[in-house]
């Protein structure tokens, strides 16, 4: 990928691990003692049907939840989490009343700091939205605007990356392009990436848990030959992924 | 790239064309009004009576309306202003919205129109009193509206700016409101500036007519009590057309800086 160098800073691998986390909604307990581990430089892909609780573990990971009082994280480095996270959703979440290239540098300007435009430039460049600067969200298709929250969630150069579905709401070819593009462009990073498509788990993941159950707990966890993306039309994938559905279905 | 322009420059010709066409038959219906009743001039004139009247007294009229004017201008500028002001506060200490949003309704449902007297008893004949009623009827619209938009910001949104200004020095909530919450709450804040651009004229006759020496409502009054009714109607049209202009520019302003927000009715 020529000139990353120049748009991935780069950053030592941090792992997290989760002990004993435990969340509830009123008397509804979603999971309790939950441990997880989240190793440095790989991406860990979390499954589980609609309502297990994966996205609430997620936000609590990233520190937006209420509920996330019962947070224990710990870093591999012994660092705080705090600062070192970079969240992208399943919605794009840009800003209407700001220009691609605005939304791309908003943490800076969150931040107080200088918006580093010519990276931001670079990384546009680098998603495929080169000549996409200046337009406003509106006027992008949903992959586009997709990208463009990739780009921005790149831009923060964070050592962990949290992905709440980033692709569902896509077609499937363009699901399957942003896949590439994300493994590409992620590579060396942590990160937990939460989905309920088995095959989009098994293309993009080194190490695969399948949380269900209630209260939810990790009930398995696979890691794949191979490394990522893995090609969406090996045989092999297909198979995991139908004993991944048949395990979710159980 | 022609094509929407065309069809944009057509749409503005179809409306000022139905601008045209509504005020025509409206004049039309007027003049077969005072014709078909043969009512006495003195108690409705007709719109020729009327334009002579406008015409014959231009100079008065117009330096007239260029108070009431002036106090609509800086009613809605200090109104619109305390109003933003309040409802940035009120989001901002949520204790103070605790005390003070219920107050402000109870405020709301006194007739601003009582307090003529006594704006007048306090502030006097002049422009302040006309401002201060001007501004007190716009304050709420604009409070009010402003405050629901900032309430009611995309969650999301909030939660990507927390992710980002995690463990950072300083108020990622002020960044978050200056950056988010208030852009967000622009659309909301414009209803109410639209509502503001409405109610103004209305705020500062009042004022004028309670107790003041000058502006359009005071001519009317004056007009009237001199049964000089062609040229309370002639204050009245300008008073209307005044009303209408500074709507209509505020609502162009308003669609002009906001066109990430654009209207989804459709245009048929």
């Amino acid at each position: 990928m020529p000139g990353s160098e120049f748009v991935m800073e780069t950053k030592v691998p941090v792992g997290v691990a989760l002990r004993g986390g435990t969340l509830a909604f009123g008397d509804k307990v979603i999971f309790e003692s939950l441990d997880l581990d989240i190793p440095a430089g790989r991406t860990t892909c979390l499954l589980g049907p609609s309502g297990v609780g994966k996205s609430s573990l997620l936000r609590m990971i990233a520190d937006i939840s209420p509920e996330a009082a019962a947070n224990r994280l710990v870093s591999s480095d012994g660092g705080a989490i705090e600062g070192r996270i970079a969240y992208m959703d399943q919605r794009d979440l840009l800003l209407p009343w700001l220009s691609v290239l605005d939304n791309v540098t908003l943490g800076a300007r969150l931040r107080g700091a200088a918006p580093d435009r010519q990276r931001a430039q670079a990384l546009l460049a680098k998603v495929g939205l080169a000549g996409e600067s200046k337009s406003l969200p509106a006027a992008l298709s949903g992959g586009m605007r997709q990208r463009a929250a990739l780009a921005r969630t790149l831009m923060e150069d964070r050592a962990i990356v949290l992905m709440d579905e980033p692709f569902s709401s896509l077609d499937a070819l363009t699901r399957l392009r942003l896949q590439d593009l994300a493994a590409a462009l992620l590579a060396g990073r942590t990160v937990l990436l939460v989905t309920h498509d088995p095959l989009e788990a098994l293309r993009l993941g080194h190490r695969i848990l399948v949380m269900r159950g209630s209260p939810a707990r990790i009930a398995s966890v696979l890691e794949p030959d191979g490394l990522p993306p893995r090609p969406a039309d090996d045989p092999n994938l297909h198979g995991l992924a139908a004993a991944i559905l048949a395990e979710l279905a159980g | 790239m022609t094509e929407p322009i065309t069809d944009t420059m057509t749409n503005k010709m179809q409306s000022i064309t139905r601008g045209l066409v509504s005020f025509a038959i409206l004049i039309a219906a007027w003049q077969a009004l005072v014709w078909g009743t043969g009512v006495e001039f003195f108690i409705l004139p007709g719109p020729w009576l009327v334009l002579h009247a406008l015409i014959a007294n231009l100079e008065l009229v117009s330096r007239h309306a260029a108070i009431t004017l002036l106090e609509i201008v800086l009613g809605l500028l200090c109104g619109c202003s305390l109003g933003m002001v309040s409802a940035i506060s009120l989001s901002w200490f949520p204790k103070v919205r605790r005390w003070l949003l219920p107050l402000l309704v109870v405020a709301q449902a006194i007739p601003v129109f009582a307090l003529a007297p006594v704006l007048v008893l306090w502030l006097g004949y002049g422009l302040a009193s006309k401002v201060m009623m001007a501004s007190l009827i716009i304050f709420f619209p604009v409070t009010t509206a402003f405050l629901d938009g900032l309430r009611r910001t995309e969650l999301g949104w909030l939660d990507l700016a927390r992710t980002m200004t995690a463990g950072q020095a300083g108020s990622g909530r002020w960044a978050a409101l200056r950056h988010i919450r208030i852009p967000a709450a622009l659309p909301a804040l414009a209803s109410g500036l639209r509502v503001a651009a409405a109610v103004a004229p209305i705020g500062a006759v009042v004022g004028e007519w309670v107790g003041s020496s000058a502006g359009l409502g005071y001519l009317m009054l004056h007009a009237n009590g001199r049964m000089q009714i062609d040229l309370l109607f002639a204050a009245l049209f300008v008073l209307a057309a005044m009303a209408v202009t500074i709507f209509f520019s505020i609502d162009w302003l308003l669609r002009r800086l906001l066109p990430w927000q654009p209207d989804s009715l459709p245009n048929e």
